[in-house]
């Protein structure tokens, strides 16, 4: 049996991906289906869901097309989401090998920086690095990679140890490699596949700390965000409650999706690994 | 106990350094914020030129960058984080007063996800593979995914706007004369939302461990030695396959206190608590840097705190900690 149809015979997986799917269709067609400015007033001020059917999620405070929003917010959750885990993956990749690789100072002083990194909690650095750069798309990625790097050089470090003593890398050093070509060209590569199994749930952590921080309002004010439609709502929270509520669906199902599919894949190659 | 003090001793030496890299963390941030504490009071007070000058040759601001971090390190020793502008008082004392309120909210949450959620992770855990077991599973995989900030408005919603049964938000009622009991009760009902907002997540999170952990004891020999010697099945869940899952709880009970840090900021917020969480939006939201950077340092240095905690606790709860150590 191929591993994507193993992959899919787990109901959980199969839902996970067909969540994740809907997710990057509504990011890929958001524009298609909803041109221009989703920012836009639309129709009358708090209509509700389901009422009026070119409006079919109704409108917030502003009269702006709940639906429309959804959609170029699911946008921005994917970008923010998808770059933040690419950037901490890699820093963290880079940090673990070069500190399992190098051992003594190199190791104590990276492991020294990693711990102070784990011990400032990861919110509040992303809130103060926002506050102080300002907000846009680009800082928002970099605030939240800052503090999700660390998880991925613990797991890269230990993968690292246990790889430098085998034969090839000592073959390596006898054929006379650059220790830096070693690490990153022989090492770095065997050590991933561990690493790479933590992208779900810094996928997933990523999205829900964008939504927290534009729901305070920190944000790319230029962009829809889910957290920033939440915070608009609860202005009107005692009368139209859903403003906040659909936004936070989206989040919700969004996170699963990718909890789901990520344990289905880490499943599905465990078992792989197990049969071979 | 004394098997544990090279440990103690190791992680204390090694949190000054933390603490170092984390201090050199804030003092870059704080360097490159746009202005610094003079512009900020002369906003807030007004003056000219010639004092804007004056003032920064007085605060030392026109010092090399290296001197100023030494400053800052020295006043720093002396428990100074500075002034802070929005409040017009040391912000070490703006801290101190908002501290308690969100150490009670921790305090509280971790209660409840720790309790709750490993009692429910023993119940699931406890036949692997039956119906409950995948259902909380599961369950607790989509509680997992929810964001906290929202399920707070939700909560606020149904129990405070709906049902009316709990209040809005606020740490206790507004010009209440309320001593002893009575305080501590009203307290406490206010506390029910924010921190069922807070600790579900980690509710999940413990419920997912102990099952997991669970799932590992019951292929452990001992689990089967003592199904040999003809215990009950409720003794050997209890006595032998939970207890030994419990552990690695502890040691994330320490590794979460930093994330439930974070998440105090979005729950005080939601629910205007006047904690330090809130404090840090406050911060923000008045450009008041200093301050957020206190409250960032404040956070480093408890949740170093606790962590010592939880391997202290650690190497009371497990013999094998330090032993090693010890013969060393």
């Amino acid at each position: 049996m191929s591993p994507l149809r193993r992959f899919l015979r787990r109901p959980e997986a199969a839902a996970g991906a067909i969540i994740l799917g809907v997710l990057f269709a509504m990011a890929l067609f958001a524009s298609l289906l909803f041109p221009g400015d989703p920012q836009a007033i639309a129709g009358p001020a708090l209509l509700p869901p389901f009422q009026d059917w070119s409006l079919p999620l109704g409108t917030d405070r502003l009269g702006r097309d709940v639906l429309a929003e959804l959609f170029h917010g699911a946008r921005t959750s994917l970008a923010v989401g998808l770059g933040a885990a690419a950037a901490a993956l890699f820093i963290g990749a880079v940090v673990g090998t070069l500190a399992g690789f190098a051992g003594d100072l190199v190791d104590e002083v990276l492991m020294r920086i990693t711990d102070a990194f784990q011990t400032v909690p990861s919110f509040l650095l992303a809130l103060a690095f926002v506050s102080v750069v300002g907000p846009s798309l680009g800082v928002v990625v970099a605030a939240i990679a800052l503090g999700a790097w660390t998880g991925p050089a613990r797991v890269a470090r230990a993968e690292v140890l246990s790889i430098r003593e085998r034969d090839y890398v000592a073959g390596a050093r006898v054929i006379g490699m650059h220790p830096l070509a070693i690490a990153f060209r022989e090492v770095l590569p065997n050590a991933l596949p561990p690493v790479l199994a933590l992208s779900s749930v810094i996928v997933a952590a990523a999205i829900l700390t964008e939504a927290a921080l534009s729901f305070l309002g920190l944000g790319d004010p230029n962009r829809v965000t889910w957290g920033g439609m939440i915070a608009e709502g609860r202005t009107v929270l005692r009368t139209a409650p859903f403003l906040s509520i659909i936004p936070g669906i989206a989040l919700v199902l969004t996170v699963l999706g990718i909890y789901l599919a990520g344990e289905g894949v880490v499943e599905t190659t465990a078992v792989r690994r197990s049969l071979s | 106990m004394t098997r544990a003090l090279p440990l103690i001793r190791r992680r204390l030496v090694g949190s000054i350094f933390v603490l170092l890299i984390v201090v050199i963390g804030t003092f870059l941030l704080l360097e490159a914020a746009p202005g610094d504490a003079v512009d900020a009071y002369i906003v807030s007070t007004g003056g000219d030129a010639g004092m804007i000058e004056l003032l920064r040759h007085q605060w030392g601001l026109d010092q090399s960058e290296l001197t100023r971090l030494a400053n800052y390190l020295w006043a720093l020793l002396h428990l100074d984080l500075g002034q802070s502008v929005t409040f017009s008082r040391p912000i070490r004392d703006v801290i101190l007063e908002r501290l308690p309120t969100t150490l009670l909210l921790m305090v509280s949450a971790t209660a409840l996800s720790f309790g709750l959620g490993s009692a429910l992770g023993i119940y699931a855990g406890a036949r692997p593979g039956s119906f409950r077991d995948r259902f909380l599973s599961v369950g607790s995989l989509a509680l997992y995914a929810v964001p906290g900030f929202w399920l707070g408005l939700v909560l606020i919603v149904i129990f405070a706007v709906d049902l009316r049964w709990l209040p809005i938000g606020g740490i206790e009622s507004l010009a209440s004369d309320k001593t002893g009991l009575a305080r501590a009760a009203d307290i406490a009902v206010h506390l029910v939302l924010p921190v069922s907002a807070l600790g579900f997540i980690y509710l999940a999170l413990y419920l997912r461990m102990m099952r997991a952990g669970m799932a590992e004891a019951w292929r452990q020999d001992f689990v089967l030695a003592a199904r040999a010697r003809g215990l009950s099945r409720r003794r050997i869940v209890l006595a032998h396959v939970a207890r030994n899952a419990l552990l690695p709880l502890v040691t994330m009970l320490g590794l979460q206190s930093a994330q439930m840090l974070g998440g105090s900021v979005v729950i005080e917020s939601v629910f205007a608590v006047p904690g330090l969480g809130r404090l840090a939006q406050e911060a923000v939201a008045s450009r008041d840097t200093p301050l957020l950077l206190g409250i960032i340092l404040t956070s480093a240095v408890l949740v170093i705190a606790i962590n010592l905690a939880v391997d202290i606790a650690y190497a009371f709860l497990d013999p094998r900690v330090g032993a090693s150590e010890a013969g060393a």
